[in-house]
């Protein structure tokens, strides 16, 4: 037996639609079987409130007396791009105002939408060169979103089906779009909704497609696509929504500010699925048990960061993972609390006749991946450019015997080994040699050398560890393999010379 | 715990602090320091159990002493129970109730500073000392 959309409206309509949340649904399917529940349940409400930094609204500010072609626009500072026609223009919720910096983040484009939902009052600054149908080259106003003809928020990539999480190997803490990460795998960030996730209630993209009608914001909107980088195949889909700003409420859409990072939005999206039969019955059963993520390494700057660990929505969202027999504290992103808002606010629309659920004009195909950037100028690696016969000394030798070294082969950093395989112990520096000259102790390299050496990987990118020696304020590192022998010498020199272009083929 | 020494103007060229160190033995963390004609104010931070010694070391040299409340503030019109805080604070001051609602917990609250880096709603503050 199965239902229509066109039939479950009428329902809606009639004021006898069965409706419940996702996260009602497993415990209703439990008790009462699927059969039961697909014939009972018409509607399960998903919702999800978080950091969706893919987000921004197209605004139209209608024509100025004298008109103009605004080239350059900027809301309370933040750029907005209007580079589609007149008066047109797309404030994204990343960009930062021009004051900004990332070790400043006080305001951004997310500030500016939450600021004109919440009816607050916005500096519009326009520049363009002048045209003669556009002759006025320069103006400012205050504005308000009923001041604005149009504030349509048109999300590129909302609602991701699920997130990998955060954790942190390094001894560093490092802030990210994850948030702050502490050193050494001390806790785990991650985000998502979990059990009220709207695409892990319909992963076959049975219901949600062009045209699905959702919540967004508080508002009735839209799906208007798969979102950009959408992955269906593995189970990490996105949404490209939009909705009418001018009806959204304030208590769904947040500007956010991460330390490192920048601006971002939080939004509430909530999609209900209507249930069509018992397959459907079954996919919005889902909990957050049978959804899992992978912990990844954020110190690793690398697209492809290692997987520390796979785990489910019931384990981080329990308060503690386990990495390496540790307990390591979780935390959300997201909220909850507000997701549940989110779907209970959107069963009750539906309840209450206010939201008819759309018919889909076109479904979002389920063989949806997305590739990795094409780069033409490949980062070179330190392998690439080291010095792979590195002069060294024996952690045994003598102070003279190190100073000879240097001066035969015009060196100033000697990397300290030890044993058939150069295991590295320390590193020797012209500065070392002259204080051991000073202090007389010129019998042992061991003594004068520095033992806690900053050092890289031959595979790491050149970038990277340029940042590396520049921020630990020297200028030589020695290269070692996986097992800390050295296999090579990079130094200062090396990248300017490389950055400079002459070593670049 | 940190702690507010304000010394009167006769007495801030004496060695009050080396003295005090000396005589209690226990090591001091200057955070701030302010030295003007009316006096001096000095912001320090002392294991919480040498309070008393510490504040007697200072007293009987004419100095007052105020211990600061450096518990964490939190806007609650600002937070949205996103719960990002929970797992960077070092003493637990935040957890979850049984409805997703952040609870703090201030009396663990030691002033580190680490959530107010990681709320994304700008929702967490450690009060300003003058
Ligand atoms: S200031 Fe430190 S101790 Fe206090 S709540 Fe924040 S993280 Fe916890
Ligand atoms: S991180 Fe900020 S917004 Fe999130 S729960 Fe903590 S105080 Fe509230």
């Amino acid at each position: 037996m199965s239902k229509t959309i066109a039939e479950i409206n009428e329902k809606i309509k009639r004021g006898d639609a069965c409706v419940v949340t996702a996260e009602e649904m497993p415990d209703i399917v439990d008790r009462i079987g699927l059969g039961r529940a697909a014939r009972e349940v018409d509607v399960v409400t998903t919702g999800t409130f978080g950091a969706m930094c893919s987000s921004g609204a197209f605004l139209n500010f209608g024509h100025s007396e004298i008109p103009i072609r605004m080239a350059k626009t900027y809301l309370n500072k933040v750029e907005a791009y209007s580079g589609v026609a007149a008066v047109d223009a797309y404030i994204g919720a990343t960009q930062l105002a021009r004051d900004n910096t990332v070790d400043d983040i006080r305001y951004g484009g997310a500030n500016v939408i939450e600021d004109l939902i919440c009816g607050r009052t916005i500096e519009l600054k326009a520049e363009s060169y002048g045209t003669d149908c556009y002759p006025l080259k320069e103006i400012t106003t205050n504005i308000t979103i009923d001041d604005l003809n149009q504030a349509v928020m048109v999300n590129p990539r909302n609602a991701y089906q699920r997130y990998d999480s955060a954790t942190n190997g390094s001894n560093k803490i490092i802030h990210t779009y994850m948030g702050e990460l502490l050193p050494d795998y001390r806790n785990v960030t991650y985000s998502g909704a979990g059990i009220l996730s709207p695409l892990s209630n319909d992963p076959e993209y049975r219901s949600i497609g062009i045209g699905t009608r959702i919540f967004i914001g508080g508002a009735q909107g839209y799906v208007i696509g798969p979102g950009t980088q959408c992955s269906s195949a593995s189970g990490f889909g996105t949404l490209m929504t939009m909705g009418d700003m001018k009806k959204m409420n304030p208590e769904y859409v947040n500007a956010a500010a991460f330390t490192g990072y920048g601006t971002s939005l939080y939004l509430g999206i909530g999609i209900p699925i209507p249930i069509l039969d018992e397959n459907m019955a079954k996919a919005t059963s889902v909990r957050d048990s049978d959804i899992t993520v992978s912990i990844k390494d954020y110190s690793v700057k690398n697209r492809d960061r290692p997987v520390v660990k796979t785990v489910s929505y019931a384990e981080l969202k329990s308060g503690f993972v386990e990495i390496y027999n540790h307990s390591v504290p979780t935390s959300p992103l997201s909220s909850f609390k507000r997701a549940r808002k989110v779907a209970s606010e959107l069963k009750r629309w539906i309840l209450e006749g206010d939201f008819i659920l759309g018919t889909p004009v076109e479904t979002i195909p389920q063989n949806l991946s997305a590739k990795p950037m094409k780069e033409t100028m490949k980062i070179p690696l330190v392998g690439d450019i080291m010095d792979k016969f590195p002069i060294t000394i024996e952690k045994t030798g003598s102070v003279v015997e190190a100073a000879r070294k240097m001066r035969e082969s015009s060196k100033n950093h000697i990397p300290v080994v030890f044993g058939p395989k150069n295991h590295l112990e320390g590193i020797i520096t012209s500065w070392d040699v002259s204080k051991a000259v000073s202090e007389g102790t010129l019998n042992s390299v061991e003594k004068c050398m520095t033992k806690k050496v900053i050092y890289c990987y031959p595979d790491e990118k050149i970038d990277v560890a340029a940042s590396r020696l520049s921020s630990a304020g020297i200028s030589a590192m020695p290269v070692v393999d996986s097992e800390g022998n050295v296999v090579g010498l990079i130094t200062s020199e090396d990248f300017s010379k490389l950055f400079s272009g002459r070593k670049l083929q | 715990m940190k702690l507010k020494i304000q010394i009167p103007p006769n007495k801030i060229n004496t060695t009050i602090i080396a003295e005090v160190i000396l005589e209690t033995k226990v090591i001091l963390n200057l955070i701030s320091s302010s030295i003007h004609s009316k006096g001096g104010i000095m912001i320090i931070e002392i294991p919480d159990n040498m309070f008393d010694i510490v504040k007697a070391g200072f007293t009987s040299r004419g100095a007052s002493v105020i211990p600061l409340d450096v518990s964490i503030k939190r806007d609650e019109d600002e937070c949205v129970d996103c719960g990002a805080c929970i797992s960077v604070c070092p003493t637990r001051v935040f957890s979850f109730d049984e409805n997703w609602e952040l609870q703090a917990d201030l009396s663990k609250c030691t002033g580190c500073g680490l959530c107010t880096k990681m709320c994304p709603h700008k929702a967490l503050e450690i009060p300003e000392f003058d």
